[in-house]
């Protein structure tokens, strides 16, 4: 009774060897990708040396996390339609990074969100508040992403108790912590590229194996999966399987597809890899880059969901540890037996480690080059040598941090959390951004005010929410303190924040025409934007 | 040229507020935005169609087309659709009628040293 059915014929050392080949591959990368990090350039930004195709798959690298591998495939299996709509709403937001932020940002930062909003601004209080959201979304981006690492573990390993899975968790903590250390920016970005390559690739195979089963025709494909869910089946194709009961549960839907849309150009780990790129032409390049690649993966996670509805069944995937987030691992076993899963698992935690390192490595350097050189020293470290080791050391905190909050998180909601960090990332950072880059007026009070304004209303709102108590499946369970009736906060935190950005500039006296000159003529032309480094 | 500032020592710094003003910049600048901003504004408002109809047009959105492909997963698929064609029409537009000209005032600011 250990495991559901299709499980039975996992074969956890397969699986576990098949990923230490890619650990063993990618830290060789990583160890020599360190031997030319030297500088501060090196560490944050890779030297701003990779080219715009290289960028944009470790963006997709970046961005396709266990969320969208394991949970939007999940999400369509057995809600149907309505896992579907997460996959566009995550797609359409990047062409708000492409027209409005990717370019202007590379041109007028170094290494941080914090250097885009202090360069026309009061340093000190700018760059706290940018690291202080920075620090806050990849909180709740990592534990979204280590909570998953337990639930994967349980399904693939075999591992079903507490400890060993938090033995697991703390090992790929150790790991990302090995990759962010030695390799910095630049040995980051090489385990991105790897793990994307190789998760389209393995999403892309199973897609064309889907489909050569019912004859290159979706609509066979869906009439699989309707007809293998009996009566309920035909709810699959229709939007409302998961939101539609209510309205509120409607605008909850509303609610989300807001952060999803806003969310993305907001996210620190997405604003830093523009960075290591030579100019912004070539962020334009990644971005478009990124979002042929991650389009095309999320049409395959269509059919993937709809596959592993037809072939597995709805039934089978919602019974079997980990719930929907094996969908996707249930149907790779089915389609290609225990060769397949150990590949498809051994991609599962290669997406994890990667998206954990990257956020590992956003979150130090938003604390080394915000809070340390340019807040506690003022700006004055002359040794940058100095400011990487503060890096170092805060990547290893934050491992630590991300490992010990994943062992508590194991179990939680993945897809709650994943939405909550987008919701934070819209409310506390796209105002300000947007602001900054384009309105002239727009000033220090402005920028704390939708900063602080924006993170403290979401997250006061998700902590009254439905989905930390009172709900259907709440954070804490036997207490119930909610009076906002959403799970999602966004439909109200974010104009909320562009409001109080709003409030907060006009209310102060400081205006900053002289040096919105310079950042608008800088970021539109580029001129005097950080060169590449060459080795 | 615009810039009058042409020195090649790297201490000067460029008249950012001149720059600004130039007939250049503005050109650049109505360009970058009479494309960015009403290109967001229709993206926004097509996805926000396409959620609301989800939301609150089930029959609408499950009317069958062919086979087993609803309204819904067409007009999903449809802003997939939109999202690549948007990417290549400013990617189009960047390199015709933004490049050259941020091209041409990043040289005149940073000397002729490239």
């Amino acid at each position: 009774m250990n495991l559901a059915q299709g499980i039975e014929g996992s074969n956890p050392a397969l699986n576990i060897g098949i990923f230490t080949l890619f650990v063993v591959i990618t830290l060789v990368i990583v160890f020599r990708a360190s031997r030319s990090s030297r500088t501060a350039a090196d560490y944050y930004a890779a030297g701003h040396a990779f080219t715009g195709p290289q960028n944009g798959i470790a963006i997709s690298g970046d961005y396709l996390s266990a969320a969208s591998f394991l949970g939007i495939a999940g999400a369509i299996a057995v809600a149907g339609y309505d896992g579907f709509l997460y996959s566009i709403g995550f797609l359409v937001a990047w062409l708000i990074a492409l027209l409005l932020v990717a370019e202007l940002l590379r041109n007028t930062g170094k290494y941080t969100m914090g250097d885009v909003l202090s360069f026309r601004m009061r340093q000190r209080p700018v760059r706290a508040a940018a690291a202080v959201s920075t620090l806050a979304v990849s909180f709740f981006y990592l534990l979204a992403q280590m909570a998953g690492a337990g639930g994967l573990v349980a399904l693939l390993l075999g591992i079903e108790n507490r400890a060993g899975q938090s033995l697991v968790i703390a090992v790929v903590g150790a790991i990302m912590i090995v990759y962010v250390i030695i390799g910095g920016m630049r040995g980051t970005t090489w385990v991105q590229i790897i793990k994307a390559t190789l998760l389209i690739i393995g999403a892309g195979v199973i897609t064309l194996w889907v489909l050569g089963k019912f004859g290159f025709n979706l609509s066979s494909v869906l009439g699989g999966a309707v007809e293998r869910a009996g009566d309920a089946g035909s709810r699959l194709l229709e939007p409302g399987g998961r939101y539609g009961a209510s309205e509120t549960t409607k605008i909850d839907f509303v609610s989300l597809s807001l952060a999803l849309v806003l969310g993305t150009a907001g996210l620190p780990h997405v604003l830093m890899r523009f960075y290591t790129v030579p100019t912004a032409k070539d962020a334009r390049r990644s971005v478009v880059w990124a979002i042929w690649l991650i389009g095309l993966f999320y049409l395959f996670s269509l059919v993937l969901g709809y596959g592993a509805g037809a072939l597995v069944g709805a039934d089978v995937i919602a019974a079997a540890p980990g719930g929907e987030n094996s969908a996707a691992p249930l149907l790779a076993f089915e389609l290609g037996g225990t060769v397949l899963l150990g590949i498809i698992a051994a991609v599962a935690f290669a997406t994890i480690l990667a998206v954990v390192a990257g956020l590992t490595i956003t979150a130090s350097a938003s604390f080394a080059h915000d809070v340390y050189a340019n807040i506690i020293k003022k700006g004055t470290v002359d040794d940058k040598e100095q400011e990487v080791k503060v890096a170092r050391r805060t990547a290893l905190v934050i491992g630590a941090v991300a490992i010990v909050g994943g062992i508590f998180a194991n179990g939680q909601n993945i897809a709650f959390l994943v939405a909550l960090a987008f919701a934070v990332a819209a409310s506390a950072n796209l105002p300000t951004i947007l602001y900054s880059l384009f309105w002239k007026r727009f000033n220090t009070s402005g920028a704390l005010w939708s900063i602080y304004g924006g993170l403290s209303v979401c997250i006061i709102l998700i902590i009254f929410s439905p989905a930390v108590s009172g709900g259907a499946n709440p954070m804490f369970s036997g207490v119930d303190f909610h009076w906002f009736p959403l799970s999602n906060p966004g439909i109200v935190s974010i104009p909320v924040s562009f409001l109080l950005g709003y409030l907060g500039t006009i209310l102060s006296k400081e205006r900053n025409e002289a040096k919105f000159a310079e950042m608008e003529v800088r970021s539109l032309t580029g001129a005097h934007a950080e060169k590449a480094t060459s080795h | 040229m615009s810039s009058t500032d042409q020195e090649p020592t790297p201490t000067t710094a460029p008249d950012w507020a001149t720059i600004q003003n130039s007939a250049e910049f503005r050109q650049l600048r109505k360009r970058l935005r009479g494309f960015v901003f009403p290109m967001t504004v229709a993206f926004l408002v097509w996805y926000l169609l396409y959620v609301l109809l989800s939301a609150y047009a089930h029959d609408f959105m499950s009317t069958k087309v062919v086979g087993n492909i609803n309204i819904g997963l067409i007009f999903g698929l449809l802003q997939f659709v939109s999202t690549f064609l948007i990417t290549s029409l400013y990617v189009r537009h960047a390199n015709r009628h933004l490049d050259p000209v941020a091209d041409k005032i990043r040289a005149d600011i940073e000397g002729d040293d490239k």
